[in-house]
Order: C-alpha cells, then structure tokens, then sequence
C-alpha cells in the first residue's frame, strides 16, 4: 500500500469529489455565518434535521425534504418564540435545537428504520449510495447558485440590514433567504460529516479566512480553498488510519485554523507578538 | 427622475413607540420638516432620538399615530430610496471586510440590477462622492482602519452616493476632531442650499446654533420645535437636559477686570453653547449672520 492507493479505489474518488463539492459550499455560507455571528445558529439547525430525516424516511420523501423542512421550522420558531417573550434569542435556540433534536431520537428508536443512526449522526461519506449522492449534489448545486447571485445582497444583510432597507431591500426576505440556504447546506453537508459535526463545516473555513484576509471577496476564496483542502485531507488520512471520515475532515480544519490563528501574516499570534516587540 | 418626484417633507404625526419589552420609548411627538432645511433633534442620552430616526425609517412601528415622507408611507418611500440613513458608529461593525470603496458603492445597490454589478455611472457617482467627502485617497482600505472622522465622512458618501433627497444623520459628531465636523457642517449647508431635508442627531449643543435651522427637541417626547433661536433658550435646555448640563458664567473675569465684551473661551472638541447676558445665543462669529446682529441692535436700541 503506497500513497496512491486510496485514488485506486473509485469509491474513494467518489468520496473525495463530494467532500470538495460539499467543503466548497460550506465554505461559501460559512464566512456570511461568521460575519453575521449566526455560528449558533448553523448549530441549532442541524440538530433539528433529525426529526425531519426521520419523518421523511417514514413518509418515503426524500431525505433532503425533511432535512430542509424540519430546520427550517426549528429557525423560525426560534424568531417567533424570541419575539413573543423576554427571552433572548440564543437561550430560545438552545431550547428549541435540543427539543427537536430529542424528539428525532425518539422517533427514530421508534420506528424501523433501514438508515443507520451513526451514518446520520456522523456521515459516511466513503459508503455513499449513488442516489444520496446526487441528492447530496442536487442540494449542493441549488444552495451554491443562489448564494453567490445574491451574495452582494447578503452581505449588505450581515454588513449593515438598515441600509438594506433604507434603498428598498426586502430584509425580512434576505434573513429568511439565509435561513434557508443555511438549511441546505447542512442538508448538503449530512452525507458527509453527519449531524454532529456539520456546524465545524459551517463556521471553521469562514474564521480561518477572516484570520488571513481583510476583503470579503478574498474571504471566500480563501474560504472555499482550505475548506476543499480540508476536506480531501480527510478522506485521504481516513483511508489510511481507518478513522471516521467526518471526524477527520473537521479535524483538518480545525488544524488549517490553528495555522491561520498562529502564524496569520497579520491578524495571527506571532505577528501581533512582533507588532508589540 | 428628481425633477417628477414630489418635494421632500417629513410628517410625524402624533407617533408613540415602545419597545417589545414593553417600555415606552417616545409618546405623542409631532413635528413637521420641508424641503430645504436643516434640523437639529436634540436630547441626552436615552431620549428616544436613535428611536425617532427608527420609526421615521419604518425599522420600527409605531404603536400610534404614523409616519410620512414626501405624502407616502415609508416603506413606499424607502423603495424610492427618498431617506438616507447614517447610523450612529456604535451601530457598526468596524471590523468588518469591507474597504472604503465597498462602502460607496453600497449606496448605489438600489440603483443597480439585482446581481448589483455597478455600471459606469454606478462607479463614477461613488467615486465623486468620495471626493466630495475628501476620502478618494483611501479607497482601499479597510473601514476599521481609519480614524473617527474618516469613517463618518465613508458613511456619509454613501448616504450621497444613495441620491436621497431626505437624509437622517444619528450623532455624526460624536468622536469626530473638528475639522471633520466643519467639513460635514459644511457639506450638509450645501444640501440644505439643494432643497434636501437633513435631520442630525447630535447631544452637542454647542454646534447646532451654528448651522440648523430648526430645533426638535426631545425627552421621550418633544419638548419644544420650531426655528432654532426660539427653541434654543435657557429655560427650554434647562428642561430637556435637567441637570446634566454644566455652566460657566463670565459675569466678569476671575483674575482681571476685562472690557466688559470680549469673552474667549477655549475647548478642545466639544463647541460650547453661549448665552449673551440677556439671554440670547452667541455664534463664533458675525460673517453671514449680519441680518442678526442689526435685529439685535435695532432691539437694543427701542
Ligand atoms: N431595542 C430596544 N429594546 C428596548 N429598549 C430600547 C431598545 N433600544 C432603545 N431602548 C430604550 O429606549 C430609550 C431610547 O433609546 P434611544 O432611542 O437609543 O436614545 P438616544 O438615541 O436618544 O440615546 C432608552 O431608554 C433605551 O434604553
Ligand atoms: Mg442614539
């Protein structure tokens, strides 16, 4: 077994194109998440996909359906509740993300189901079936077009939503339009890392890309680019040490933003310790 | 496009606001602004001005009583873009990715297609007002990266950059170095001279003699409205800042008799806000103000 191994086997090939595609989109949403300060957020509703992969299972609908759907609903109740009561917003969050994600559990220990609870929980990206893939594709296509035809509007949203409104942006649609390309890609992403680890996916290539540039359009790029390169690292160190996929993607980008927090040419560790010497 | 749209005006009509969690933020204020004026709202801290602003944007509903601008409502005014808005810097994220340049340009969006790929003009108004404002020399840099001054007079570019014949500006002043606050003073004369309607905010009462017109001011209401030396009296402040303000008073010098006239007073950024003797508001200087002084003279005289 030499290092050229894994490109022998297709199902590794398969495996490393959908982690870039799905690093890619990530990577995309995850510097709007950042800018916005929704990294909670991306948490919350990926855990409340659960009661929707299962629902959708029962019904015989498309995962990705009830993925979508049941996030979804878990970000609006959470707007909805907040607006209704004295309390704050990260506190409805946590409520609601738990509850859903309690009661997909449940219903999943309750029905019988063919899906694995470790393949949703932590993705199992080396064993994707053909049609879980192209779903994970189609979500991946959609979610990734529309970002980047309203990515000026977005992020005008994250800048500074007042002005957005002040020139006549519907900013009630923006915020709901990023709800819902939020609950794509992690519908995207499920295939890949799983449940669990998907807000690393979400949040981690936008902090790394805020640590190395100061302009958005080089944040995304910078973005995408070690979130790719994260990605196909850990598929490739997963052959080898036979480890969960999933676990070692998000570990590849957690030590690309431990590079970028040290040695960042000007916002890192050692460059504020020489500004300061 | 300007020529067919109606005069600018703004009409608080009897509005009352309160926050969700229940407090009552500004009650019954009415007060109404024409083409072609400058106007002062002015408060302490937690009058209700940042919330005035809100409501007139529409960013807030009023619980009572409605807000119109130029005869429309002000969502339909907003989809005309009539209102620039210059938020208050607190309100900002200084740390954000965005250069100067992204910022003018922001002002453009509306005018744009919906993928907002700026065209010629697009470009060409950005750049002039950046010129306007003197800051076409930092248009690469990131907004964090400037000094209070600077980021005002960026937002302010993008308010003209947004062609708005209506702009509401929130505490432009604060933590701006004087020379930045005669530019904008400037600047914002100049647009009054155009027909445009400006309302500032601002808790610094030494400036506003200087250059508003009108005077609204506000303590969870408002107080007193109307043309700036009637609204701006001793008794009228006294009631709006209770006992917030501090008095010097140069009834004669501490250390020397003086000539009975001349009074300096040094600050460094704040103006301070003079009385005469009798009451009336002092300027920090006579040139364009001659019709004032001959008023008074013919007063001292009768
Ligand atoms: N989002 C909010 N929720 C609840 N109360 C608020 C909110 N924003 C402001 N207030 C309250 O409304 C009052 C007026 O605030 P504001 O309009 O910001 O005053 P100013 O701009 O004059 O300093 C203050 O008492 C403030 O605490
Ligand atoms: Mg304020």
């Amino acid at each position: 077994m030499n290092l050229l191994t894994p490109f022998q086997y297709s199902f590794m090939n398969e495996a490393l194109f959908v982690g870039a595609v799905v690093g890619a989109v990530c990577a995309v949403l995850s510097c709007y998440l950042v800018l916005k300060g929704w990294s909670l957020m991306g948490d919350a509703v990926s855990h409340a996909v659960l009661p929707g992969v299962v629902g959708a299972y029962l019904l015989g609908w498309p995962i990705t359906v009830g993925a979508f759907a049941s996030g979804l609903l878990c970000a609006v109740a959470t707007g909805w509740i907040k607006s209704n009561t004295r309390i704050k917003e990260d506190t409805v969050m946590g409520i609601v993300f738990t509850g859903l994600f309690a009661f997909g559990l449940v219903l999943f220990t309750k029905v019988e189901t063919e899906a694995h609870l470790n393949h949703i929980l932590f993705g199992n990206i080396l064993g994707i079936e053909r049609g879980d893939m192209i779903e994970t594709l189609v979500a991946a296509f959609v979610t990734l077009t529309l970002i980047l035809f309203m990515r000026k509007d977005l992020l005008l949203f994250c800048f500074d939503s007042a002005h957005a409104s002040a020139i006549g942006l519907n900013t009630n649609l923006l915020y709901y339009m990023l709800l819902a390309l939020l609950a794509g890609t992690i519908v995207a992403s499920l295939q890949a890392v799983g449940i669990i680890l998907v807000v690393a996916m979400l949040v981690t290539p936008g902090c790394t890309a805020r640590l190395l540039t100061d302009r958005f359009d080089r944040m995304l790029m910078v973005s995408v680019g070690s979130s790719v390169l994260a990605s196909c690292l850990g598929v490739y160190v997963s052959f080898f040490i036979n480890g969960s996929t999933g676990a070692c993607i998000v570990l590849a980008q957690a030590l690309l933003f431990a590079l970028a927090f040290v040695f960042g040419p000007k916002h890192g560790l050692l460059a504020a310790r020489k500004r300061l010497a | 496009m300007h020529d067919t749209a109606p005069p600018p005006s703004i009409d608080v009509d009897d509005v009352t606001v309160a926050y969700n969690n229940g407090h009552i933020a500004l009650r019954d204020v009415s007060f109404k602004l024409d083409a072609g004026t400058i106007c002062a709202l002015v408060g302490i801290n937690g009058s209700g001005k940042s919330t005035l602003f809100k409501s007139i944007m529409g960013f807030l509903r009023p619980a009572k009583g409605g807000v119109r601008i130029a005869g429309l409502t002000v969502e339909a005014a907003r989809r005309r873009q009539l209102v620039a808005y210059v938020p208050q810097s607190e309100e900002v994220d200084w740390t954000f990715p965005v250069s100067v340049w992204d910022v003018a340009m922001m002002g453009r969006y509306g005018h744009m297609n919906f993928m907002r790929i700026p065209r010629a003009e697009d470009k060409r108004v950005a750049q002039e007002c950046l010129e306007r404002v003197g800051m076409s020399g930092f248009k690469e840099r990131q907004i964090g990266e400037l000094s209070g001054g600077q980021k005002k007079r960026v937002f302010l570019a993008r308010a003209l950059a947004q062609r708005g014949r209506i702009m509401l500006l929130d505490e432009p002043f604060t933590g701006v170095d004087v020379q930045t606050e005669s530019a904008i003073i400037d600047l914002l004369r100049d647009l009054r001279d155009a027909g445009h309607i400006i309302l500032v905010s601002t808790h610094n009462l030494g400036s506003v003699p200087e250059f508003c017109d009108q005077v609204v001011l506000v303590n969870r209401t408002v107080l007193a409205f109307g043309p700036t030396e009637q609204v701006f009296t001793e008794d009228n402040l006294a009631s709006a800042f209770g006992g917030v303000l501090r008095q010097f008073q140069f009834e004669q010098s501490t250390i020397q008799d003086h000539d009975g006239r001349t009074v300096k007073l040094l600050t460094d950024d704040e103006r301070p806000l003079v009385f005469g003797k009798d009451g009336h508001l002092e300027y920090t200087d006579r040139q364009g103000r001659e019709q004032l002084v001959k008023k008074r003279e013919k007063e001292a005289r009768a």
